[in-house]
C-alpha cells in the first residue's frame, strides 16, 4: 500500500494532474475496515454509497443497452432486404424505432456515463468520501430504473408508442396514439428526467463543495470538469423537456390544446421546446465521454494532457453555445429565413471548440510513449470516428444543404457516428480503463482487443453506407424502401449483425473478468495515470478518503 | 441578399451540363420505366442528379463542402496514424512532458474559423436563394394526409385531386423499378416555370421531399409553409414523405410529372374534366364555375 504516483516534478498547472500527499495513517487498504453492509437488501436496495450506486447504474446501462441493441437487430433484419415482413406493420415498426432511441439515450448512454462512471469516479477523483447527498443519489438511481420499466411498457403495451423519439405532436397526441403506451413513454421520460435532475444537483454540489484541500477548479481532472458542465446542461435543459411533455400529457388526457391548432395551439411550439432540451442533450451524452477520452489518452501516452485550460474552456463553450443552436433541427419546419441563417451560423461555431478538443488529444499523444492497451484502442477509435461524425455535422449545419439531407439516412449516419461510435466508444474506453479499479480484477487483454476490432468493423460497416443512402434520398423511419436502396442496406445490416455479435464478446469479457481473482495493485497503469483514483487500492474499498488527501 | 436570388446565364449553362452528365448513369443503369425518371440508383453514393435551380446550387455547394470535410478527416487520420507509428512506446520509450504550445493552440482555433467562413459565405447565399420564388409562375397548394397527398391548383378553378402510392400488387410490369415510388395521380407542372408550393397538413406532420428538385418542407397542421422549385426538363421526379406520420409512413410517395407548356395546358383541360366528376373535394369556386 505505497502508491505514490508522484514524486519530484512540479504539477503542470491544471493538467488534472496533481501531486498529492497521503494523510496520516493508511486509511485504505484494509477491506475489513470498509464497513460494507452485510445484508444484501440493505447494501444494494437502500444504498447510499456512490460506488454501489455507480455499479448499479452501469448494470442498468448494460441491460438497457442490450435491450435497445436487440431492437436495432430487429430493425436491421427488417431492412436487410426490401419488402420484408419481419416487423408485422408500420405501427410496430414506429414503436421499435421510438423506443430504440429513448432506451439508448435515457437508459443506456446517460446511466453509463453520468450515473455510472460519474458516481464512481467524481468522488474518487476529487478526493471526497462520497457524494454530497447520498440518499438523493439512491433516489436518482431507482427513478431511472423505474423509468426503464415504464419505457418498456411504452414499447410493449398495446400497439406501442409510435411517434419517434422526438415525440412530435400531433402524431403523439391522443387522437393518433390513443392507447396508454404513449402515456407510459411520457411518464418514463418524467422519471428519467427527475432522476437526471437530482443527479445533476448532487454532482454540482459535490464538485463545488467537496474537493480535497488544494484542488482548485483549474487543477480539477478533466473528467470532473466534463461532468460539471454536463450537470449544468441537465439542470437547464431537463425542466424544459419536463414542461413540454407535461403539456403533451395534458393535451392527451385533460383536453388542453397546447399543441393542437384547432384549439389555438401550435405543433411547432413543441418542436422548439423539445429541441431546446434535445440539443443540449446530445452534449450531455458526449461531454462525459470527452472527459474519459482525455484521461485514457494521457495515461497511455504517459504525458500530461496538452492544453488543459483550452480543453476546459472548450467544454464550457460547447455547453454554452449548445443552448443557442436548437432550431437547426427545425430548418424545414417553416422557420423564417433569417432564423435559418442565424441557427446555421451558431451551429457552425460549435465546430471550433470541438476541433480544439480533437487536436489537443492528438497533441497529447504527440511525443508520448504510447501503449495500445484496450482502453487506448477505444480512445483512438473514438477520436477518429467522432471526427467523421463531426465533419458530417458541419455539412448538416448548413441550412441550405439540410433542405435535402434533413431526416434522410445521412442524419442517421451522422448522429450514430457521434453517439453510437462516439459516446459508446468512450463508454467502453472507460469500462476497460476502470474495471480493474472497480473490481480489482484484470480484464482479458486479447479478448478486449478482439471486442474492439469487431465493434470497430461492425459499426463502420453499419453506418458508413448510411451516408450514401441518405445522399440518395432514403428517408429515416421506413420499414420498406425503393429497391434501389437494397445494396447499401444489405451491407449496413451485415455490419449491424457483426456489431451485435461483438456484444456477446463483451459479455464474455465481463464473465472472464469476474471469474478472476482480484490481483491488481492501486495503480495498475503506471506512471501515466496521475489522478487521485489511482492512489486508492483496487478494488476501491467501500469507503475511501475518510481522511482527506492533501494536494500540493 | 436580394441579388443572390438572381442566377446568371453562365451558371445556367453549367447547370444544364451537369444535368446532361447526370442523365448518363441513369441510362446506363437501364432504368427505362419513364423517359426522365429521377429515381435513386442501386449503389448510389452521391446526391440525386439535380433538376432544379435550387438543387444544382445545392449540388455544387455539397461537392465543395464534401471535399473540405474529406480533407479534414484525412488530415486527422494522417495525424493519428503518424502518432501511432512514430510515438509508439517501442519507438519512443521516453515520453516528452510538453503540455503547452501557444502558437499551435492559436492556429488550431483560427484556421477552423477561416474554413467555416469559407463554407458559410456560399451557404448563406443559397439559404436566401432557396427561401421563396421571387416571381412564381404558378402556385400549387399541397395538403398532406395520412397517407396521401392532395394537390390543389388555386389559379385553375381550384382543380383539386389526390395522389396515392400504387401498391406493389397493382404495379404494371414496366413499373417494377418504381416500387414504393410510383403514384396514381402525379403532381403535374410545366417545365422551366417557377412553381410556388404552399404546404399544409390535414392531420399529423408530414414532409414534402423531392431530392432531385432539392425541395423539402414539413407539412404542419394549422400552418401554411411556402417553398418553391422549377424543373429543368420534362420527366418524372420522385420523392417520399420524410417525417414519421403513422403506420403507412413509407406508403405516401411523391411524383412530379414535368411537361412542356403545351402539354401542361392540355393536361389542365383533361384534369379539370376528370377530377370534377370523380372527386367530391371541390372548392366553392369550382362549384360556382360548374353551376354557371
Amino acid at each position: 500500500m505505497s502508491v505514490t504516483t508522484h514524486d519530484g516534478h512540479q504539477p503542470v498547472p491544471g493538467s488534472g494532474h496533481v501531486a498529492f500527499e497521503r494523510g496520516h495513517g493508511a486509511e485504505h487498504g484494509h477491506a475489513d475496515h470498509s464497513h460494507t453492509p452485510a445484508n444484501f437488501f440493505v447494501r444494494w436496495f437502500c444504498s447510499t454509497n456512490h460506488k454501489d450506486i455507480g455499479t448499479m447504474y452501469i448494470i442498468l446501462a448494460i441491460v438497457a443497452g442490450i435491450t435497445g441493441g436487440s431492437l436495432s437487430m430487429i430493425m436491421r433484419a427488417q431492412l436487410l432486404h426490401p419488402g420484408s415482413h419481419i416487423v408485422p406493420n408500420g405501427q410496430v415498426w414506429n414503436a421499435i424505432v421510438t423506443q430504440h432511441g429513448l432506451i439508448m439515450i435515457f437508459f443506456s448512454v446517460m446511466p453509463a456515463l453520468i450515473g455510472g462512471f460519474g458516481n464512481w469516479f467524481i468522488p474518487l477523483m476529487i478526493g471526497a468520501p462520497d457524494m454530497a447527498f447520498p440518499r438523493l443519489n439512491n433516489m436518482s438511481l431507482w427513478m431511472a430504473v423505474a423509468g426503464f420499466f415504464m419505457t418498456m411498457m411504452g414499447l410493449l403495451w398495446g400497439t406501442g408508442s409510435g411517434s419517434g423519439w422526438t415525440l412530435y405532436p400531433p402524431l403523439s397526441n391522443g387522437t393518433y396514439q390513443s392507447g396508454p403506451a404513449m402515456d407510459f413513454t411520457l411518464f418514463s421520460l418524467h422519471l428519467s428526467g427527475i432522476s437526471s435532475l437530482l443527479g445533476a444537483i448532487n454532482f454540482i454540489t459535490t464538485i463545488f463543495n467537496m474537493r480535497a484541500p488544494g484542488m482548485t477548479l483549474h487543477k480539477m481532472p478533466l473528467f470532473v470538469w466534463a461532468q460539471l458542465v454536463t450537470a449544468f446542461l441537465l439542470v437547464l435543459a431537463i425542466p424544459v423537456l419536463a414542461g413540454a411533455i407535461t403539456m403533451l400529457i395534458c393535451d392527451r388526457n385533460f383536453g388542453t390544446a397546447f399543441f393542437d391548432p384547432q384549439g389555438g395551439g401550435d405543433p411547432v411550439l413543441f418542436q422548439h421546446l423539445f429541441w431546446f432540451f434535445g440539443h443540449p442533450e446530445v452534449y450531455i451524452m458526449i461531454l462525459p465521454g470527452f472527459g474519459i477520452i482525455s484521461h485514457v489518452v494521457s495515461t497511455f501516452s504517459k504525458k500530461p494532457i496538452f492544453g488543459y485550460l483550452g480543453m476546459v474552456y472548450a467544454m464550457i463553450a460547447i455547453g454554452v453555445v449548445g443552448f443557442v443552436v436548437w432550431a437547426h433541427h427545425m430548418f424545414i419546419s417553416g422557420i423564417s429565413v433569417d432564423s435559418r441563417a442565424y441557427f446555421m451560423a451558431a451551429t457552425l461555431v460549435i465546430a471550433v471548440p470541438t476541433g480544439i478538443k480533437v487536436f489537443s488529444w492528438i497533441a497529447t499523444m504527440w511525443g508520448g510513449s504510447i501503449e495500445f492497451k484496450t482502453p487506448m484502442l477505444w480512445a483512438v477509435g473514438f477520436i477518429f470516428l467522432f471526427t467523421v461524425g463531426g465533419v458530417t455535422g458541419v455539412v448538416l449545419a448548413n441550412a441550405s444543404l439540410d433542405q435535402y439531407l434533413h431526416n434522410t439516412y445521412y442524419v442517421i449516419a451522422h448522429f450514430h457516428y457521434v453517439l453510437s461510435l462516439g459516446a459508446v466508444f468512450s463508454m467502453f474506453a472507460g469500462f476497460y480503463y476502470w474495471i480493474g479499479k472497480m473490481t480489482g480484477k484484470e480484464y482479458p487483454e486479447t479478448l478486449g482487443k478482439i471486442h474492439f476490432w469487431m465493434t470497430f468493423i461492425g459499426v463502420n460497416l453499419t453506418f458508413f453506407p448510411q451516408h450514401f443512402l441518405g445522399a440518395a434520398g432514403m428517408p429515416r423511419r421506413y420499414p420498406d424502401y425503393p429497391d434501389a436502396f437494397a445494396g447499401w442496406n444489405y451491407v449496413s445490416s451485415i455490419g449491424a449483425f457483426i456489431s451485435g455479435a461483438s456484444v456477446l464478446v463483451f459479455l464474455l469479457v465481463i464473465a472472464i473478468t469476474f471469474s478472476r481473482k482480484p490481483t491488481l495493485g492501486a495503480n495498475y497503469w503506471g506512471e501515466g495515470a496521475t489522478t487521485l483514483e489511482w492512489s486508492v487500492p483496487s478494488p476501491a474499498p467501500h469507503h475511501t478518503f475518510e481522511e482527506l488527501p492533501r494536494l500540493r | 441578399m436580394r441579388g443572390a436570388r438572381d442566377v446568371s446565364p453562365a451558371r445556367r449553362d453549367v447547370r444544364s451540363h451537369l444535368a446532361a452528365l447526370s442523365a448518363v448513369p441513369a441510362l446506363a443503369m437501364g432504368l427505362s420505366a419513364a423517359a426522365q425518371a429521377q429515381v435513386p440508383h442501386p449503389w448510389q453514393m452521391g446526391l440525386q442528379a439535380p433538376h432544379s435551380s435550387v438543387q444544382s446550387e445545392m449540388q455544387s455547394l455539397n461537392t465543395f463542402v464534401l471535399w473540405i470535410i474529406i480533407a479534414i478527416a484525412a488530415f486527422v487520420a494522417g495525424l493519428l496514424l503518424y502518432v501511432i507509428f512514430r510515438f509508439n512506446h517501442k519507438r519512443n520509450p521516453v515520453p516528452s512532458r510538453t503540455s503547452h504550445n501557444t502558437v499551435i493552440e492559436i492556429l488550431w482555433t483560427t484556421v477552423p474559423v477561416l474554413i467555416l467562413i469559407v463554407i458559410a459565405i456560399p451557404s448563406f447565399r443559397l439559404v436566401y436563394y432557396q427561401d421563396r420564388a421571387t416571381h412564381p409562375d404558378l402556385t400549387v397548394k399541397v395538403t398532406a394526409h395520412q397517407w396521401y397527398w392532395e394537390y390543389n391548383y388555386p389559379d385553375q378553378d381550384g382543380l383539386d385531386f389526390q395522389s396515392y402510392m400504387i401498391p406493389e400488387k397493382q404495379l404494371k410490369p414496366e413499373q417494377r423499378a418504381l416500387r414504393q415510388l410510383a403514384v396514381d395521380n402525379p403532381l403535374v407542372v410545366p417545365v422551366g416555370k417557377s412553381v410556388r408550393i404552399l404546404l399544409t397538413s390535414g392531420d399529423v406532420l408530414h414532409s414534402f421531399f423531392i431530392p432531385s428538385l432539392g425541395v423539402q418542407r414539413y407539412a404542419i397542421p394549422g400552418r401554411m409553409i411556402e417553398t418553391w422549385f422549377d424543373v429543368d426538363k420534362p420527366g418524372d421526379y420522385y420523392g417520399e414523405c420524410n417525417q414519421i406520420c403513422g403506420i403507412n409512413h413509407d406508403g405516401m410517395s411523391i411524383q412530379v410529372h414535368a411537361v412542356s407548356q403545351a402539354d401542361y395546358a392540355q393536361w389542365l383541360k383533361d384534369a379539370k374534366a376528370r377530377f370534377s366528376e370523380t372527386l367530391p373535394r371541390r372548392t366553392a369556386r369550382v362549384q360556382l364555375a360548374a353551376s354557371r
